[in-house]
C-alpha cells in the first residue's frame, strides 16, 4: 500500500510542477508589457467575455496593449452561456467587455440588460448608424456578407438574381444550405422577414426546403465542397468561409454572386449583412478604459488587422479593402439596423421550424 | 494470468488489527460516530449533486406554453423518435460490442490477444466530437474516399451522403464502447474460469454456461457500462451537430440559442431527466435480488486455444474494430497535423497539457471518493435513502452546457446570497469568489461525473465477498482502518478503472470547462473548442491528438495495473 501511495503523490507533484511551469512562463504577453507599464502608470486589467475565438482576437489585444500599456485578458465561450454567465453574475461581474458575432446575440445583449451604453465620438464617426445600438449599447466591428455562392461549372451569374429566387420551382434539387439552427442563418430570414412580411418570407423559405438537393450542413465549409463535388448548384454562405476555402483550394470551380442588387423595394434591398461587435458591460469597473478598447477597434489600424486576420469587411469607411475582399467586387448592402436580426430572431427560427427547415 | 491477492495482502495486513480496540466502542466514547459522520457526509454531497438539478427544475416557475406549442406543432415527435432509437440502438451497439470483444479477449487465446486486450480500450482517450469529425472528414464528399472513387471512375461515380442516421449511430458505439468493454472485462476477469469450468462439468454447452452463467453474473458490470454509454448519448452535441442530427439536446440548445430562452431549455433538459430517472430505476428493479460474489480461492485462468480459422476471425474482428474506431482516425488526425504543420505549439502548449492534466487528476480523486462513500452508504441505505443516492448521479445524462449553467447559477446564488453579505460584515470589498473559480470547475466535473465513477464502484463492491470484511469487523477492526486496510486494497481494480474513466473523461469535457474555467485556465479540449466551432477541423487536429495521447496516460496506467494483478 505504501509505496504506490508514494509513487502517486509524486506524479501529483509532478503534475503540480508543470502546471506552475505552464502558469510563469507567462503565457500572457499582456501580463508582461503590464509590469512593463506598472512603472509608468498604474493600469487596470480588463476583461473580455468573447464569443469570438482567441486566435482572432489574441493578436489585437496585444497589440492594445502594448500600445496603451493596459493588459487584456479574454475567456471565450459560445454565446449563450457567456450572456448566461454575465446575467447571473450581475453587478458583481468582472467583465468589462461583451465581445461577440451576430447582431442578434448582442441585441439579446441589450435585452437582457447587461451592456451599459457608451457614448463616444470616435465610435459614432467610426460605425455607420445601421451598424450599432440606437441607444449605444454595442457596436458593430465587422462585417459579414452572407450571400450566394454558385458552381461556375454549371451556372453563369446571369442565371441568379435574388435569395428569394432560389426558392423557385426551377431550382429543384439544385440548392445547399446549412443548418437554421446557426445564428447567420437565423438573421437572415429575420431581415427577410422585415423586408417582406412574415407570410412572404415563409413561402420563400418553404421554397428553399422543397429546392434542397441534400440534408442541411453543419457549416457553411460543407456547404461549398458539396456544391463542388457536383451535389448542388448554389448556396448561401458568409464570405470569409468563401475566402478561407479559396485560399487552400484556389483552384475550385466556385465564384460568389451578390444578390438582390437591382431592381424595386426587396429586391433591390442589397445583401444581407451581419456584424461581429461589442459593447461595455454594465458592472465593469473600468468603463472608460472598456470604451478606449472598443474604440482602438474601430480605428483604422485595428480594423485592417480584423479584416486581414479573417477576411471580414471593415466597419470603418476609411479603410480600404485588402486585395482579397477587393476582388470579390463591391456591392450594395442592406442598410436595415442590424438589430432588428435580434428583434425578429424568435419569429425566423419559428418560422424555419414551421417549414421543416433542420 | 489473474491471481486475486487479496487474501494474501491480507494476512500481510494482518498485524495491525490484531484485536485490540472494538469498534463498537468508537460509537460509545463519541458521540459522534464514523459511521454517522460518513452518512452525513454523503447526505451533502448528494444535496450538492442536485443543486444545478434544482436551478434546472426551477426554470418551470416560468410560463413557456407557446414554446411547447410550437414544440408540438413542428418537431416534438421527430425529435422524441430520433433519442429513442439513438439511446436504444447505442445501448445496444455498445452492449453486443463491448461484451462480445471483452469475452473474446477474457477466454480465448488467439494471435495478438496480449495486446489486443489492452489496445480495445484506447478508443476511450477519443472524444466523440472528433471521431465524428474525422468521420465525416474521410467520407463526405469532398474526402479522400470518394474524391478518390470519383477520380476512378470519372462521372459514372454517384457520390452518397455518409450523414445519415445509421453513421451517427455507429459513431456514438465505436465511441462509448470501452465503458461496456473495460466493466465486463474486469467482471469477466474476476469470475475466474473455474465457474465456467463446473459449468461444463456439469453438462452445459459452451452457449449455455455463457448465457446461464458468465453473463448474468456479470450483468451489474455490463448494465453499469450500459447506461453509461446511453446517458453519454443522450447528453451528446457535437456528434448530433456535426452530422445535423435533430435529438432533445439539440432541441434544449435550439430553445436556448434561438429563441433565447433559458427556461424552456431548461424545461426540456428537465424532462431529458425524467426519461433517464426512470430508465435508472427500471434498471434497478429489473436487476433482482440476485447477488454474486467473487469466489474464495485463488482464480486462475485456462484461456482456450482457438482453431487456426477461428483465431484468425477473432483477430479479424478486434483488429478492425480498433482500427475503425482508433488506429484510422488517429492516422487522419497526424496527417492533418503533418498538412497544417505546428505553428500552433508555443510555450503555451505546455501550459495547456499540464491544466488538462492536473484538473483531470484532481477531478478523478475528488469524483471517486464521493463514489466510493456513496457506494458504502448506499449499501446500509433504505431502500427510499437508495433512490436519494441514485439522484445523486442524474447530472451525466444533461448536455453539458446545461449542467454547467445549472452549476454557475448557483454558485452565483451562493455568491451573492452567502458570500457576498458576509464578505460585507467583515468589511472586505465584495467580489466574486465562487464563479470563475477552480472550485466550481472541479464541482461541476464531478457532478458531471460521479455516475462514470459510481458504475465501476458500485460494481466491484457488489462482487465484493461480504465474508472478509465480515470476518475482519468480528475482529474488531471498523471505521476508517476497516477501509484502508480491507476496502481500498480489495476494491483497487474497481477504483482504478473509475478513476481512468472520469480522468479521461475530464479532460475531454468541453461546456463546463468553457464557461467555469477562470482565466488562464485553457485546456486542450478549449483549444479544440476554439478550431472547430468555427469547422475548422484540421486546424483542431493537433490539440485532438495531443488529448488523445494525453488521455492515453492513465489508460495506460490502467492497463499496466491490470497486467499486475
Amino acid at each position: 500500500m505504501m509505496i504506490p501511495t508514494v509513487r502517486y503523490s509524486l506524479l501529483f507533484s509532478l503534475l503540480f510542477f508543470l502546471l506552475s511551469c505552464g502558469e510563469r512562463s507567462a503565457d500572457n504577453p499582456a501580463e508582461q508589457s503590464h509590469q512593463a507599464a506598472v512603472d509608468v502608470i498604474e493600469q487596470p486589467e480588463l476583461l473580455v467575455y468573447s464569443a469570438r475565438k482567441e486566435h482572432l482576437i489574441k493578436p489585437l489585444f496585444d497589440q492594445f496593449t502594448v500600445q496603451t500599456g493596459i493588459p487584456v485578458n479574454y475567456i471565450t465561450d459560445k454565446e449563450g452561456p457567456l450572456l448566461a454567465r454575465l446575467q447571473a453574475e450581475g453587478d458583481n461581474s468582472p467583465a468589462d467587455i461583451l465581445m461577440t458575432v451576430d447582431a442578434g446575440n448582442l441585441w439579446q445583449a441589450t435585452q437582457i440588460g447587461v451592456l451599459a451604453p457608451t457614448t463616444s465620438t470616435i465610435l459614432a464617426a467610426n460605425v455607420p448608424a445601421n451598424l450599432r445600438d440606437e441607444n449605444n449599447h454595442w457596436f458593430a466591428l465587422t462585417i459579414r456578407a452572407r450571400t450566394i455562392v454558385y458552381s461556375t461549372t454549371k451556372l453563369a451569374s446571369g442565371d441568379l438574381s435574388t435569395y428569394e429566387a432560389l426558392a423557385d420551382s426551377g431550382w429543384s434539387d439544385r440548392l445547399c444550405l446549412r443548418t437554421s439552427k446557426k445564428v447567420y442563418n437565423q438573421s437572415l430570414v429575420a431581415t427577410m422577414i422585415a423586408a417582406l412580411g412574415e407570410p412572404r418570407a415563409e413561402a420563400v423559405v418553404a421554397g428553399w426546403v422543397a429546392n434542397l438537393a441534400l440534408d442541411p450542413f453543419s457549416n457553411d465549409t460543407k456547404v461549398m465542397e458539396a456544391i463542388v463535388s457536383g451535389q448542388c448548384d448554389a448556396g448561401i454562405v458568409n464570405t470569409y468561409y468563401y475566402g478561407r476555402l479559396m485560399k487552400s483550394k484556389p483552384e475550385l470551380p466556385l465564384a460568389l454572386f451578390w444578390p438582390n442588387q437591382q431592381g424595386e423595394g426587396s429586391d433591390g434591398r442589397g445583401v444581407h449583412i451581419n456584424v461581429s461587435g461589442a459593447g461595455v458591460t454594465k458592472a465593469s469597473k473600468h468603463k472608460q478604459q472598456a470604451q478606449q478598447l472598443i474604440e482602438w477597434l474601430s480605428s483604422p489600424a485595428a480594423q485592417v488587422m480584423l479584416m486581414d486576420l479573417n477576411q471580414e469587411y471593415p466597419v470603418n469607411s476609411s479603410v480600404a479593402l485588402n486585395a482579397e475582399l477587393a476582388s470579390w467586387g463591391e456591392f450594395t448592402a442592406d442598410d436595415i439596423n442590424v438589430g432588428e436580426a435580434g428583434r425578429l430572431q424568435v419569429q425566423a427560427v419559428k418560422l424555419m421550424d414551421r417549414v421543416g427547415y433542420r | 494470468m489473474v491471481i486475486d491477492n487479496s487474501s494474501t495482502r491480507l494476512s500481510a495486513s494482518q498485524p495491525p488489527l490484531l484485536p485490540g480496540s472494538p469498534a463498537v466502542a468508537v460509537g460509545r466514547r463519541w458521540p459522534i460516530t464514523i459511521q454517522s459522520l460518513a452518512k452525513f457526509a454523503a447526505i451533502a454531497t448528494v444535496l450538492m449533486a442536485m443543486m444545478p438539478l434544482v436551478v434546472i427544475l426551477l426554470g418551470w416557475s416560468s410560463d413557456q406554453t407557446e414554446v411547447w406549442q410550437h414544440l408540438i406543432a413542428t418537431q416534438l415527435s421527430t425529435l422524441l423518435r430520433n433519442t429513442v432509437v439513438l439511446g436504444v440502438a447505442v445501448g445496444i451497439g455498445v452492449t453486443l460490442l463491448g461484451v462480445s470483444l471483452a469475452w473474446l479477449t477474457v477466454m480465448y487465446e488467439f494471435p495478438g490477444r496480449r495486446w489486443l486486450d489492452w489496445a480495445l480500450m484506447l478508443p476511450m482517450a477519443m472524444p466523440a466530437y472528433v471521431l465524428a469529425f474525422v468521420v465525416l472528414g474521410l467520407f463526405d464528399f469532398a474526402g479522400p474516399l470518394q474524391q478518390g472513387l470519383h477520380a476512378l471512375l470519372g462521372d459514372r461515380y454517384s457520390y452518397f451522403d455518409v450523414r445519415h442516421e445509421v453513421t451517427v449511430i455507429l459513431v456514438l458505439v465505436l465511441v462509448f464502447y470501452p465503458y461496456v468493454y473495460m466493466l465486463a472485462r474486469s467482471a469477466f476477469l474476476s469470475q475466474g474460469s473455474e465457474v465456467m469450468e463446473v459449468a461444463r462439468v456439469l453438462g452445459a454447452t459452451r452457449r449455455e454456461a455463457f448465457f446461464k452463467i458468465a453473463l448474468p453474473m456479470a450483468k451489474p458490470a455490463i448494465v453499469a457500462g450500459a447506461s453509461l454509454a446511453v446517458m453519454e448519448t443522450l447528453a451528446d452535441f457535437g456528434t448530433v451537430a456535426i452530422f445535423n442530427y435533430d435529438t432533445f439536446t439539440t432541441a434544449i440548445y435550439k430553445a436556448w440559442f434561438g429563441l433565447f430562452n433559458l427556461q424552456a431549455a431548461a424545461q426540456l433538459a428537465s424532462l431529458l431527466l425524467l426519461f433517464v430517472g426512470i430508465a435508472l430505476v427500471a434498471e434497478k428493479q429489473s436487476r433482482g435480488k440476485g447477488r454474486f460474489t467473487q469466489s474464495a480461492r485463488k482464480q486462475h485462468r485456462f484461456r482456450q486455444r482457438l482453431s487456426p480459422l477461428a483465431a484468425f476471425a477473432a483477430t479479424a474482428f478486434c483488429l478492425s474494430i480498433l482500427s475503425i474506431a482508433f488506429i484510422v482516425p488517429v492516422l487522419q488526425l497526424l496527417h492533418w497535423v503533418l498538412l497544417e504543420g505546428f505553428e500552433a505549439v508555443d510555450q503555451r502548449y505546455l501550459g495547456l497539457l499540464s491544466r488538462t492534466l492536473i484538473l483531470g487528476a484532481i477531478a478523478a480523486f475528488i469524483t471517486v471518493s464521493l463514489a466510493l462513500l456513496l457506494a458504502f452508504s448506499r449499501r446500509s441505505a433504505s431502500a427510499k435513502m437508495r433512490t436519494f443516492y441514485d439522484i445523486g448521479s442524474l447530472g451525466y445524462a444533461l448536455p453539458g452546457s446545461v449542467l454547467a449553467v445549472g452549476v454557475m447559477l448557483s454558485f452565483a446564488a451562493l455568491d451573492q446570497q452567502l458570500i457576498a453579505p458576509v464578505m460585507e460584515w467583515l468589511g472586505i470589498p465584495s467580489r466574486q469568489m465562487l464563479v470563475g473559480s477552480v472550485l466550481a470547475l472541479i464541482t461541476a466535473y464531478w457532478v458531471r461525473f460521479l455516475a462514470v465513477a459510481n458504475g465501476p464502484v458500485d460494481s466491484s463492491l457488489q462482487q465484493l465477498k461480504t465474508s472478509i470484511p465480515e470476518a475482519a469487523r468480528s475482529l474488531g477492526v471498523s471505521g476508517l482502518p476497516l477501509l484502508w486496510i480491507i476496502y481500498l486494497p480489495m476494491l483497487r481494480p474497481g477504483l482504478f478503472t473509475a478513476m481512468v474513466l472520469v480522468f479521461v473523461d475530464v479532460m475531454k469535457e468541453m461546456p463546463a470547462t468553457l464557461l467555469l474555467r477562470p482565466y488562464g485556465w485553457d485546456t486542450l479540449a478549449v483549444r479544440i473548442y476554439e478550431m472547430t466551432s468555427e469547422g475548422e477541423w484540421q486546424r483542431a487536429s493537433l490539440p485532438a491528438l495531443s488529448l488523445i495521447l494525453v488521455g492515453l496516460l492513465p489508460v495506460i496506467l490502467a492497463v499496466r495495473a491490470s497486467a499486475r494483478r
